[in-house]
């Protein structure tokens, strides 16, 4: 028998008779209706119509469709995962949001709860921050998938009342030489989807006005197949502009952009694998950027915040209003109604399920008490935008839904919000990847040069100036340092005009450990981004964690999951640095395979006054050079075996607790302003990062390699570029030097060599001379790669 | 006039972003500085209440069309004598990127001959594409320019750009002879320079947009219109210069003279 009916009306409607359904009926109805809805997710839907006795309409099972889908619900995080060792319930609850409560921050503010995390920055200003993915709408379409991704993490700050003031942006593709050839069908090239990528985020960015201040582009043949694009946004507020106090009455007012077809089930296509149809089949879901809409919306929000005439507020995204405003109501322990019909529309026909689960761009919703009411549309108005109020919260705990005065689903937000629990598997593959053996080469300096061009190396200014960076007047410190464009370590904002506290944002990101260990890929990642952080000067640092997988339903990508989320907990913990948000992306999959196990982490730290920041960029000759931290054999994963054809195993590993010290020491000699100069060692290790502060300043380095300590005699060629994790360069004048050695007492630091005029980089290891480059020569190698016309 | 009574309009239009930190300096000058929705200017059309024009720069309406050209339109239409008779007072009126485009496109720039009804120049496409990064432009203008007569000639301001369209380009079939008339007229104002203050002669990235004769800023015959691409505004405190960790950290940056001297200039002759 036939389960979907049209209804009598003259628009499109339909009733869907679930009672007693098989589950190949089941399976059926969700094909017919576009669902990615599971079966046991189906038969929990099934199973609550059965109580309530009666027809489902198909804008209540859209509804369903969207909030239970991953993208939505997050239900591998929040479901249970079966692994050797006994199950898990949760992992967001066991490891990342237990980290987070067991620090117990005093500058967290609001957590995990919001559209984005919030802690403190001064007096009653706080700082909101978010990172979002939007990896498969740019695999489809990179322009318009990647701009609209940093339009959707923007509104995220608008979405707790925030003002944005910077943007992160973290890419990651195939190697841009990828031969065509090798290109399966319904795979773009790296080379079209880095240029879509770049200019999206650099359109939509620039054109709103807020700076792009941080960020990376990462190369692997694992992003062949699955683009990653990580948008981060950063706002402010102040603590009494963090209105949260939705009443039964209030009106629901749409803002923003119309209302049209583009992105429709954005969320259940970012919910599933890639596939060579993924082009044809989920053009529709992408969805249309126009900057200019959030520039409006963003000026009006501002106002309303200020003045206080809101009472909540949430972004429209993924799952379109049907989320933001079920979410709203169900948060605030409400119901609600709503006149579909009153949405204004930029498309000429759309049914009313459309209309509920659009995810057109630009769009705001607001809850605001009727005595606001007028004053809020007005300031839309006079920012040449819209609002509308579109429905009125209530005490039901419903969802009821009206289009032309017919009703048209009435939802229970309790069932939609507690979902069946979703059970994964998780499993070791038997797979072991081997350190490699090779002779050791015995033209050091042509390596360096070589790994400097290689792609993950080499200087970035190709995308970095496609974005507006100085914008708004508040970055101190600039994603490239200087005149010579140095690749610093972290960007410092001076936000507010009447306080010298500086915001400090790095990120760190190792996919390629991922692929021999994803715990110490993902202890690596954390360590990264707090070395970062701290090289030039932050502290008190807070991480957001954004996972990009492949699909949870394989058990190597799940037990890669778990170990990840270990290493969150355990290295988290250890560096008392508090995960408030974060984000995973999921099903990453394509005819290529799954994407490398992918962990953003972003560090948002203070620095109390910033003009002790530091940068990368050597500044006098004459001054010491120090070497903070251990160097071991540790080059799985490495650039450097990379660019021999290898992978290895060994991969580097730390010690957090070695690592917290020296990072306390570091902080306490910029405090004490001892700090000249600060480069963290990662991708390349030592050679690269010495070459960079070198070439960066303009000034050449005299080393003396035997004096790095390492914890066994390594090759020379180990020495120079093992990624060994919390590893610091230093500079420290010559007359501070005693100071600098007695506030790292205790921690493991040498001093290598001196800042030099003679524009070289010179190594030396027992008395010969093993590099010896002009900087000229290493900054062109450095800069040539990506820079070629486009 | 005194500082305090000088009253300083800056327009904002959709898109508008370089907003807050041009209203920062001016407000740091000690001049009342007002940022107003441009919808709101059309209504109440009051420009004889203020002393000085800025157009900040972003991208008003999108930049479709043609950058600035939607803007510049609107504004014509709406407070198109208003605005021509503010200029003919010979008030200053400054246009910084996207405020330099809306001068070009409502013909107040260059203005060889008063405000033309068609723009008689444009800010083409760069030949890079966009580009976020500092340059130098060395103040070339012999005194014409009346308002930045306190920033010698000669003076290297390291400043940075932000654009996709900031090329500045004459009609090629008019190339030689209006070139001719800004230099004779007076009206070049900066240009992009290397770090001996030599010309960039087009080389990029000293020029970063492909300008003739490097021209990044230039002002009307009367002196009293400017128009630049480079951002004075986001160079103001020497916080945000870019090599201020090893140079030192002062409190002003580069874009301080700029501002001190249109407001020194406005207090003198008002």
């Amino acid at each position: 028998m036939n389960r979907i009916v049209r209804s009598s009306q003259a628009f499109e409607h339909y009733l869907i008779d679930l009672l007693n359904t098989s589950d190949a009926e089941l399976k059926e109805i969700g094909k017919t209706l576009g669902l990615g809805l599971s079966l046991q997710e189906l038969q929990y839907i099934r199973d609550h119509y059965l109580i309530k006795e009666k027809k489902a309409t198909d804008v209540e099972l859209q509804t369903y469709d969207q909030t239970f889908s991953e993208h939505c619900s997050h239900k591998t995080f929040k479901g249970y995962v079966k692994t050797p060792d006994g199950t898990i319930n949760g992992l967001l609850k066991t490891y990342i949001r237990k980290e987070t409560e067991e620090i117990n921050a005093p500058w967290c503010y609001s957590v995990f709860e919001d559209n984005a995390g919030i802690v403190d920055l001064v007096d009653d200003t706080l700082v909101a921050i978010k990172v979002e993915t939007h990896n498969h709408p740019s695999a489809i379409e990179p322009f318009g998938g990647a701009a609209t991704g940093l339009g959707g993490v923007i509104r995220d700050i608008l979405g707790v009342w925030a003002s944005p003031i910077a943007c992160t942006d973290v890419l990651c593709f195939g190697p841009l030489n990828y031969s065509y050839e090798k290109l399966p069908e319904g795979v773009k090239h790296p080379t079209y989807l880095f240029n879509g990528v770049v200019d999206g985020i650099g359109s939509y960015g620039n054109s709103i006005g807020i700076p792009t201040v941080n960020g990376a582009t990462v190369f692997d043949d694992d992003y062949t197949g699955n683009v990653v694009v990580y948008a981060g946004c950063v706002g402010l507020l102040k603590k009494d502009e963090y209105v949260k106090n939705v009443k039964s009455g209030d009106y629901v007012v749409l803002a923003g952009g119309r209302t049209g077809l583009d992105g429709i089930h954005g969320v259940t296509f970012a919910s599933a694998e890639l596939t060579k149809e993924s082009e044809a089949i989920s053009r529709p879901a992408v969805q249309v950027g126009n900057p200019i809409e959030e520039e409006k919306l963003k000026r009006a929000i501002k106002q309303i915040s200020e003045e206080h005439l809101g009472s909540g507020i949430t972004d429209i995204g993924g799952g379109g209003i049907s989320c933001g405003i079920c979410e709203t109501a169900d948060k605030y322990d409400l119901g609600v109604s709503v006149d579909l019909d009153k949405i204004p529309l930029k498309a000429a026909k759309m049914a009313p399920w459309e209309i509920w689960i659009s995810e057109s761009q630009e769009r705001m919703l607001l809850a605001v008490p009727p005595k606001n009411l007028e004053k809020v549309i007005k300031i839309f108005k006079d920012e040449q935008t819209e609002a509308t109020a579109i429905g009125k919260y209530d005490q039901t705990g419903l969802a009821k839904l009206n289009y032309h005065g017919v009703k048209i689903a009435e939802i229970e937000l309790k069932s939609l919000f507690n979902p069946p629990k979703t059970t994964r598997t998780a499993n070791k593959l038997a797979k072991k990847s081997v350190e490699p053996e090779f002779p050791e080469p015995n033209n050091l300096g042509l390596i360096l040069k070589k790994l400097l061009a290689s792609y993950n190396i080499a200087s970035k200014e190709k995308v970095v100036r496609r974005y507006d960076h100085e914008v708004k007047g508040q970055t101190v410190v600039k994603p490239l340092q200087g005149w010579n464009s140095g690749p610093n370590n972290a960007a410092v904002l001076k936000p507010l005009e009447k306080s010298d506290v500086g915001i400090v944002i790095s990120s760190g990101l190792n996919p390629r450990y991922g692929k021999i260990d994803p715990y110490w890929m993902a202890a690596s990642s954390i360590d990264e981004a707090i070395r970062n952080n701290v090289a030039v000067g932050g502290r008190r640092i807070s991480l957001l964690d954004n996972f990009t997988w492949g699909s949870p339903e394989y058990p190597d990508r799940m037990d890669a999951l778990v170990e990840a989320c270990k290493a969150c907990y355990e290295i988290g913990k250890a560096y008392n640095t508090p995960f408030i948000s974060g984000k995973d992306s999921l099903y990453n999959e394509s005819p290529l395979g799954p994407v490398a196990p992918t962990l953003l982490i972003t560090a948002l730290g203070i620095i109390p006054n910033y003009s002790n920041a530091v940068t990368m960029d050597l500044k006098k000759a004459g001054n010491k050079l120090y070497l903070i931290g251990e160097t071991k054999k540790e080059l799985g994963g490495s650039e450097y075996y990379n660019l021999h054809g290898y992978l290895g195993s060994s991969v580097p590993k730390l010690d957090a607790l070695k690592a917290v010290q020296s990072y306390q020491n570091i902080t306490d000699a910029i405090d004490s302003k001892l700090i000249l100069s600060c480069h963290d060692i990662s991708e390349g290790g030592l050679a690269v990062a010495l070459a960079e502060m070198a070439f960066t300043g303009g000034l050449g380095l005299n080393i003396n390699l035997n004096k790095v300590l390492a914890n066994e005699k390594l090759r020379l060629d180990f020495l120079l570029f093992s990624e060994s994790n919390s590893r610091m360069l230093v500079e420290v004048s010559e007359e501070n030097s005693v100071t600098f050695e007695k506030i790292m007492d205790g921690t493991t630091y040498s001093s290598i060599g001196v800042v030099t005029k003679i524009p070289r980089l010179d190594l030396n290891y027992d008395g010969k001379t093993v590099v010896d480059e002009a900087l000229s020569e290493l900054i062109k190698a450095w800069k040539t790669p990506l820079e070629a016309p486009r | 006039m005194k500082r305090h009574d000088i009253k300083v309009l800056l327009m904002r239009a959709p898109g508008t972003n370089c907003d807050l930190e041009a209203l920062r300096a001016f407000r740091d000058m000690g001049v009342q500085a007002e940022l107003v929705q441009s919808q709101k200017v059309f209504k109440t059309k009051n420009l004889d209440d203020y002393n000085i024009i800025f157009f900040p720069g972003g991208f008003s309406y999108g930049d479709y069309v043609r950058s600035g050209a939607i803007w510049a339109k609107e504004m014509e239409y709406r407070i198109g004598k208003e605005l021509k008779a503010f200029v003919e007072e010979g008030k200053p009126v400054i246009g910084v990127c996207n405020g330099f485009q809306v001068l070009v496109e409502t013909g107040f720039l260059p203005g060889f001959k008063g405000k033309s009804i068609e723009p008689e120049a444009a800010l083409g496409n760069s030949t890079h594409g966009y580009q976020c990064r500092w340059i130098r432009m060395k103040k070339v203008n012999k005194g014409s320019c009346q308002m930045l007569n306190s920033v010698e000639e000669g003076t290297i301001l390291q400043t940075p750009v932000a654009h996709g369209e900031g090329r500045f380009i004459l009609p090629p079939d008019k190339l030689e002879q209006h070139l001719k008339k800004l230099y004779d007229n007076d009206q070049m104002v900066f240009r992009y320079c290397r770090e001996d203050g030599s010309p960039a002669s087009g080389e990029w990235p000293i020029n970063p947009n492909g300008a003739l004769d490097d021209i990044a800023g230039i002002c009307n015959p009367e002196g009293n219109v400017l128009g630049l691409m480079p951002h004075p505004e986001r160079a103001y405190y020497g916080h945000l210069m870019p090599t201020w960790t090893s140079t030192g950290l002062n409190k002003y940056g580069d874009g301080y003279p700029f501002f001190d001297s249109v407001i020194k200039f406005t207090e003198k002759k008002f």
